[in-house]
């Protein structure tokens, strides 16, 4: 039998790797549950032998019911008609599979009909789905929401909701973009009205949104008389015949996904937690788990792209030997597969500090006599929460793309054509970098952390373990490259310049971004040779695009920024 | 009103993943060599049970199995997919059982859970590959049986009959059975359903061996975590009555005398086109070197 983590070594290594131990602690609440339900583990051991087991379900419904579909997913499509979605056939039999499997749940609390199983290992189960087929989006996006609803929700929305969506039984969608409100979520118009009893009503039109046929729905609208952010609530709908679905979006990749315009007339809802919340607080929590869904969707696709690519440079010949031995291609290949690891290892880290201030926050709210002990810890893994999840989503939707883009190259002709795989990961790869914030936004998330001290500081305790063990040239040329960052960035900082800082964000958050990984993959290499091999790799060629970056920024004379008026003939 | 269905599983080993050598000098099958698995048939009649309990409310899933402590596994991943109930017909008293002598032991246990409706299995075995034991036990229970079956047509719990499509060499047909019914399953419906991850937490330590001779009497393995519930019961020659004269080597009539470890010498195939006179005269080179006639 097929499975897409027993198959995936650097999968295997990673969770046998990864220190979860805190994670598990926090989650289970030191294991209260135990003795109330009879899934629920007792120790560290336990918990850890029930998420491998999980992933390996995961793994087989990955490889069994969705990888062989894909094709004919990306081919069919999804259709609309008399007004509801028809999804591809293999496309329901997989999401009938994950409810059978009890994963539509996985992370809501056990009291709501879910697992409780921290993100790190949806990320896992996420990336495995996505290399199966991209396309496949209902999973995260549950997840997503319940958790959303499982946070902010009142008790009864909460007892009334999230076991529908845990059982799997109704899809759900969150709602957010409208023709003129896309990363300015601000500008959003949809009207939520307050009815005579108190209930609320929604009208208006939403655009681009993911699976808006799902009944379930958090629907971000504006519900006070005032412009700008904190006129915007949240709510909770279920969708019936008061809200359209007018059309569903011709798509350059991702064709299984419905993307709906839908249209709301006097559509039932009630709000979710406070008035004017609706954007600052909760669609940026729901926001944040969503973009640290798409950074695993991206290492699926890479992961997908680069097998596809090494099998086709293994088995073609050309000039008399396989194209694999060729420096032109196993650079790229070689460049991927770095690539592709680099990501996963920054993933993971980034969904393990996402789930620790995710159980700090739990445990300091459920035992309040906790909180100043923990609070010290909730504030740096909130700050590392909120730096690492953008450059992971960027880093891994920019390297999806890449790797794809270099998976066709390999293939030469061939991948071009519709009977290859490989175009249809590129064209799935291409909305990874754009949805839920384009890689411009995640720069603009991240770009705080690099200035205040945040990425500095996560670096500075990576430097301080203990490296004894491997080799000092490596060690000393992640200080050099991090001392040209930190120079770097009080360049910056000197300028006073905002303009001058917006325009070379991208590189800073880069910057740090490769340094981390480099730690990252030297913490791998602690473990294994081959990943010792890797982490050099990178770190040989980090260390000239750190210097280039670095170069640039602080160069004297800067052209760029006096001349694109000019070149681009924008009027002053 | 549910239906109590059992279903009959086999942990067999695995033939097609051989990572030694698959026979021993012989002729036996070396188990030692080959991993164990759930007989692949019989996962596809778990599936049809497991549907029959999703179309019916308050039906019942009941799994039995024989063979040795091991066998255990087929009965866990049972409970993970989503059984009621399970049990381990174990005893030192049914080795050697051939066909016949299995299914009578098998029918004393369908009997001890009684008031069965449906009785599901593979069609075959693949190690012994005699499809015996199904018929056999509908035989020893004096129940309709329908073999080889691919898809339900129709299922009427209250007027208390099935009709199911059957597989036959040159097509299928449908057949209509009242209840109580057994039937046998190919492997070209019911594609099996993953296990569900929380059923796997909550069975995962459900221990296989009793500690000592005098628990093995229907005495019950338990899940690690729920130290009160019967989870794999494990059953005897006593407990599920059956007459040692009919069990084991004294209730197998079949002797085997001799085993030839058969190793097939043919290199090549050889293509012939798809033409009345291509297909003639192959029949006619068969008949001439005694190949079949």
């Amino acid at each position: 039998m097929e499975n897409f983590f027993l198959d995936n070594e650097d999968l295997l290594f990673q969770l046998e790797h990864m220190d979860l131990d805190r994670v598990i602690r926090l989650y289970e609440d030191e294991f209260a549950e135990a003795a109330k339900y009879p899934y629920a583990p007792k120790d560290v051991a336990d918990a850890r032998d029930n998420y491998r087991r999980t992933i390996e379900i995961a793994g087989q419904i990955a490889a069994e019911f969705m990888a062989p579909f894909a094709p004919e997913v990306d081919a069919t499509g999804v259709k609309l008609v008399n007004g509801e979605v028809i999804m591809a056939p293999p496309t329901v039999k997989a999401w009938d599979m994950l409810s059978k499997a009890e994963l539509t749940g996985l992370t809501f609390a056990r009291a709501n009909g879910g697992l409780n199983i921290p993100l790190t290992v949806l990320s896992m189960i996420g990336e495995m789905m996505s290399r199966a087929d991209a396309s496949f989006l209902n999973l995260g996006l549950q997840q997503d929401i319940g958790a959303t609803l499982e946070r902010f929700g009142s008790a009864e929305q909460i007892a009334r909701i999230v076991p529908i969506l845990a059982r799997g039984e109704e899809g759900s969608a969150m709602i957010l973009t409208e023709p003129d409100a896309g990363s300015d979520l601000q500008a959003v118009t949809l009207k939520a009205t307050q009815t005579a009893n108190g209930g609320w009503v929604l009208n208006g039109v939403k655009r681009f949104i993911t699976n808006g046929c799902g009944r379930i729905g958090l629907v971000l609208a504006r519900s006070e008389d005032r412009e700008g952010a904190r006129g915007l609530s949240m709510f909770l709908y279920k969708r019936g015949k008061e809200t359209l679905i007018r059309r569903v979006e011709e798509k350059l990749g991702i064709h299984g996904s419905p993307t709906c315009e839908m249209q709301f007339n006097n559509a039932p809802c009630e709000l979710v937690g406070e008035r004017g919340r609706g954007l600052t607080k909760y669609t940026m929590w729901l926001m944040n788990s969503a973009r640290l869904s798409v950074a695993s969707q991206g290492v699926g696709i890479g992961e997908a792209a680069f097998r596809e690519a090494e099998k086709y440079a293994r088995e073609r010949c050309q000039f008399g030997k396989a194209i694999i031995e060729m420096p032109a291609v196993y650079e790229m290949l070689t460049e991927m597969r770095v690539a592709v690891e680099a990501g996963r290892s920054l993933l993971y880290e980034t969904a393990k500090v996402v789930d620790l201030k995710e159980g700090l926050e739990r445990v300091s709210e459920l035992h309040p006599e906790k909180s100043a002990e923990l609070k010290a810890d909730v504030k740096k893994y909130v700050r590392y929460a909120a730096f690492f999840t953008p450059i992971a989503k960027m880093y891994n939707s920019e390297m999806a793309n890449k790797v794809a883009y270099d998976a066709i190259q390999i293939h030469g002709g061939t991948g071009f054509m519709k009977d290859f795989n490989v175009e249809r990961h590129a064209r799935d790869a291409r909305i990874t970098n754009i949805y839920e914030g384009t890689t411009q936004l995640q720069v603009v998330a991240a770009i705080g952390g690099v200035m205040a001290g945040t990425a500095i500081n996560i670096i500075d305790e990576y430097a301080a373990e203990d490296w004894s063990a491997l080799p000092v040239h490596l060690v000393k040329t992640l200080e050099k490259a991090r001392d040209s960052l930190e120079r770097t960035i009080l360049h910056t900082k000197d300028t006073n310049s905002q303009e001058f800082l917006d325009f070379h964000a991208r590189r800073l958050v880069e910057m740090a971004t490769d340094l981390i990984m480099a730690w990252l993959l030297l913490r791998d290499a602690r473990h294994s040779p081959r990943k010792l091999r890797l982490a050099e790799t990178f770190i040989e060629r980090l260390q000239f695009r750190v210097k280039a970056h670095s170069e640039y920024i602080t160069a004297e004379d800067a052209f760029f920024m006096k001349n694109y008026r000019e070149i681009l003939n924008i009027k002053a | 009103m549910g239906l109590n269905i059992v279903v009959l599983v086999k942990q067999v080993p695995d033939t097609k993943n051989v990572t030694g050598k698959a026979m021993k000098d012989d002729g036996t099958v070396n188990r030692a060599a080959l991993p164990a698995i759930f007989n692949p048939e019989d996962l596809h009649a778990l599936e049809a049970a497991l549907t029959v309990k999703d179309q019916v409310p308050g039906s019942r899933v009941n799994v039995i199995t024989m063979g040795p402590p091991s066998a255990t596994q087929v009965l866990k991943d049972s409970l993970y997919r989503g059984a009621d109930f399970v049990a381990l017909i174990s005893d030192r008293k049914f080795a050697g059982a051939d066909t016949l002598a299995t299914s009578y032991a098998l029918k004393c246990a369908i009997e001890k859970i009684g008031n069965v409706d449906l009785v599901f299995c593979g069609r075959q075995a693949i190690d012994g590959d005699t499809a015996q034991v199904g018929p056999q036990t509908a035989e020893k229970l004096g129940m309709n049986q329908v073999t080889c079956v691919s898809a339900f047509t129709k299922l009427d719990a209250k007027a208390r009959t099935i009709a199911v499509r059957r597989s036959l060499e040159s097509g299928y047909e449908v057949v209509r059975a009242k209840l109580p019914v057994l039937l046998t399953f190919t492997d070209e419906g019911f594609a099996p359903r993953p296990s569900s991850a929380r059923r796997v937490m909550m069975y995962k330590n459900a221990s296989a061996a009793p500690t000592a001779e005098a628990s093995y009497d229907d005495c019950y393995m338990n899940a690690s975590a729920c130290k009160d519930n019967e989870i794999i019961a494990l059953w005897d020659i006593a407990s599920i009555k059956a007459d040692p004269e009919s069990c084991g080597l004294a209730g197998s009539p079949t002797k085997v005398k001799k085993i030839d470890s058969v190793v097939l010498t043919a290199q090549d195939i050889r293509m012939i086109d798809n033409s009345e006179s291509a297909i003639g005269s192959l029949v006619h080179e068969l008949i001439a070197d005694h190949t079949i006639g």
